[in-house]
């Protein structure tokens, strides 16, 4: 087990996270989504595991790359 | 006419409607968020007004701060673009209480049409068909099995409070209707309202809306359709007008809908009434249904704009002053196509793409040619607003010619900075089904998963 940081793929605003701290998670799951430029896009698990923390909040803007949650898998 | 015009809009429209009153000799004062101070369309307009910080809430969609600032240019009209205020009641209801001429239809006209199933009650008061569905006014499952029944199978169950794709299961049979009710609610659940409503199931559709006005004086006229069935995430992409294998008599049959729609709800000014039709075979009156209706200028308006050579908001402006419509529409001359050049990525599934652009070259507007464009090299794209950069409007005697001119102007586009749909969309131009006409709802993401399989 390792712990893997989720980054974000584009510029935009972090609109309602779904995943929580602990929770059990599978390889494609969606974590969060985020709003930019009037689309909704799913922050999905890139494999599966544990999220150990989330690191935004709901209405927090996040920019390219940047990591959003922690998962330990 | 009476001036000023305040835009209570962005980008690219907001640019198009300063021009026309430009050319009518109307001041207009556009309005900007602090992420658009240094927008093209503030230097389109003769004055601009700051409304607020950049999210759309606490600027373009705050009905205090535009009011206000109406207030403080001295502007007489509110012309309100799409998207944004533009469908919103309460906007058309606080402009007249400010003494303002909202540039619409009546605020009444605005609510008899805001709701999918109030827009339907409409339509069957008219005697326009909508497509056949039950809205889920017994939520008993016997009885949303016998109405899916009396629809006809294959149906769509949707939740009512779902959204983008979630809450949606198709039932093929009476048979198979138990488990996909079962299933759509479940999803429907994490919405916090596990309420459905049925509708049929198309499996190819194309969608067509026709274009309508209205004056205050009972004339109402339709200026014909445009096919809008290129569209991904239901958003449109590209629009044409004529639509392909639309006779003259289905023109005029669609057109008699449309305005009986528009007579229904006392409608003044530019309206769209959307339809769905069966793409399975030739197109069919007692195949195509109403949808909605929309009641403000659509993006795509220029594609009518170039076959009826009329000037949509010029038209608005007209109505919105008192004036007449003439007494029949303009003949419709030669085929007219449009695509949407968006800050999108079409290879990672169309992912928005903000960001700075540090190079834009649009090709130079010619004779066939319209360029409607929002932003210039250097301008900054927020997440915060939509993707559209620019529209490109081809016009020619024929609908080949005017998607080979289209393809090429697009060709000409040199964006850099940002990812852009350009090249995607050319390819769409070129493509087979495209030249054939064969085209869906569902196209353009079957297009892109096979360019997709191939690269």
């Amino acid at each position: 087990m390792a712990e893997l940081g989720v980054p974000v793929e584009l510029t935009a605003a972090v609109w309602k996270i779904e995943a929580s701290p602990g929770q059990q998670v599978a390889e494609g799951d969606v974590l969060m989504i985020l709003e930019s430029m009037k689309m909704e896009i799913p922050v999905e698990s890139p494999r599966a595991g544990t999220v150990t923390s989330i690191l935004v909040a709901e209405g927090d803007q996040v920019q390219e790359g940047q990591v959003v949650l922690l998962l330990d898998a | 006419m009476i001036g000023p015009v305040l835009i209570a809009n962005r980008g690219e429209i907001a640019c198009r409607i300063a021009a026309t009153c430009r050319r009518l000799g109307l001041r207009s004062i556009a309005v900007f968020s602090d992420a658009d101070a240094g927008a093209l369309h503030v230097a389109a307009a003769d004055a601009a007004e700051r409304i607020g910080p950049a999210p759309p809430r606490e600027s373009y969609l705050s009905i205090p701060a535009i009011i206000a600032a109406a207030g403080r240019s001295g502007a007489r009209m509110v012309h309100p673009g799409y998207g944004f205020l533009s469908e919103n009641a309460e906007f058309a209801r606080a402009c007249a209480e400010a003494g303002l001429v909202f540039i619409g239809p009546p605020e009444a006209a605005i609510r008899a049409m805001g709701g999918k199933a109030a827009a339907k009650a409409v339509a069957r008061e008219a005697g326009v068909p909508a497509i056949p569905g039950d809205d889920g006014a017994d939520q008993s499952p016997e009885r949303l099995a016998t109405e899916a029944a009396r629809i006809g199978f294959p149906v769509m169950i949707k939740a009512v409070a779902g959204g983008g794709g979630r809450g949606m299961r198709r039932a093929d049979s009476a048979e198979a209707f138990p488990a996909a009710l079962a299933a759509a609610r479940r999803e429907a659940a994490a919405f916090g309202d596990d309420h459905v409503l049925l509708e049929r199931f198309i499996a190819r559709a194309r969608h067509i809306e026709v274009q309508v006005f209205a004056d205050a004086h009972g004339t109402v006229l339709h200026l014909g359709e445009r096919d809008c069935s290129l569209q991904r995430r239901n958003q449109k992409l590209v629009e044409e007008s004529p639509g392909p294998g639309v006779t003259p008599a289905l023109r005029a049959e669609l057109g008699r809908r449309a305005i009986a729609l528009a007579r229904a709800v006392g409608y003044v000014g530019a309206g769209t009434v959307e339809f769905v039709a069966d793409a399975e075979g030739p197109l069919a009156a007692e195949r195509i249904w109403f949808i909605e209706m929309n009641t403000r200028l659509q993006v795509e308006h220029p594609v009518t704009e170039m076959v009826t050579g009329l000037d949509l908001v010029e038209w608005q402006l007209r109505i919105a002053a008192g004036e007449r419509l003439p007494a029949a529409p303009p003949p419709l001359s030669g085929h007219a196509v449009e695509a949407r050049l968006c800050a999108e990525d079409p290879a990672r599934n169309f992912l928005p793409s903000p960001g700075t652009i540090t190079r834009l070259d649009l090709p130079e507007p010619a004779p066939g040619l319209r360029i409607d464009a929002g932003f210039r090299s250097g301008d900054v794209l927020t997440p915060h607003y939509d993707p559209l950069i620019a529209k490109l409007i081809a016009h020619a005697p024929s609908r080949t010619e005017a998607l080979a001119r289209l393809a090429a102007a697009l060709d000409a586009v040199r964006v850099e900075g940002i990812r852009t749909n350009a090249g995607f969309l050319a390819r769409v131009l070129r493509s087979e089904a495209m030249q054939a006409g064969a085209v869906d709802t569902h196209f353009l993401e079957g297009f892109r998963r096979q360019e997709g399989t191939q690269a």
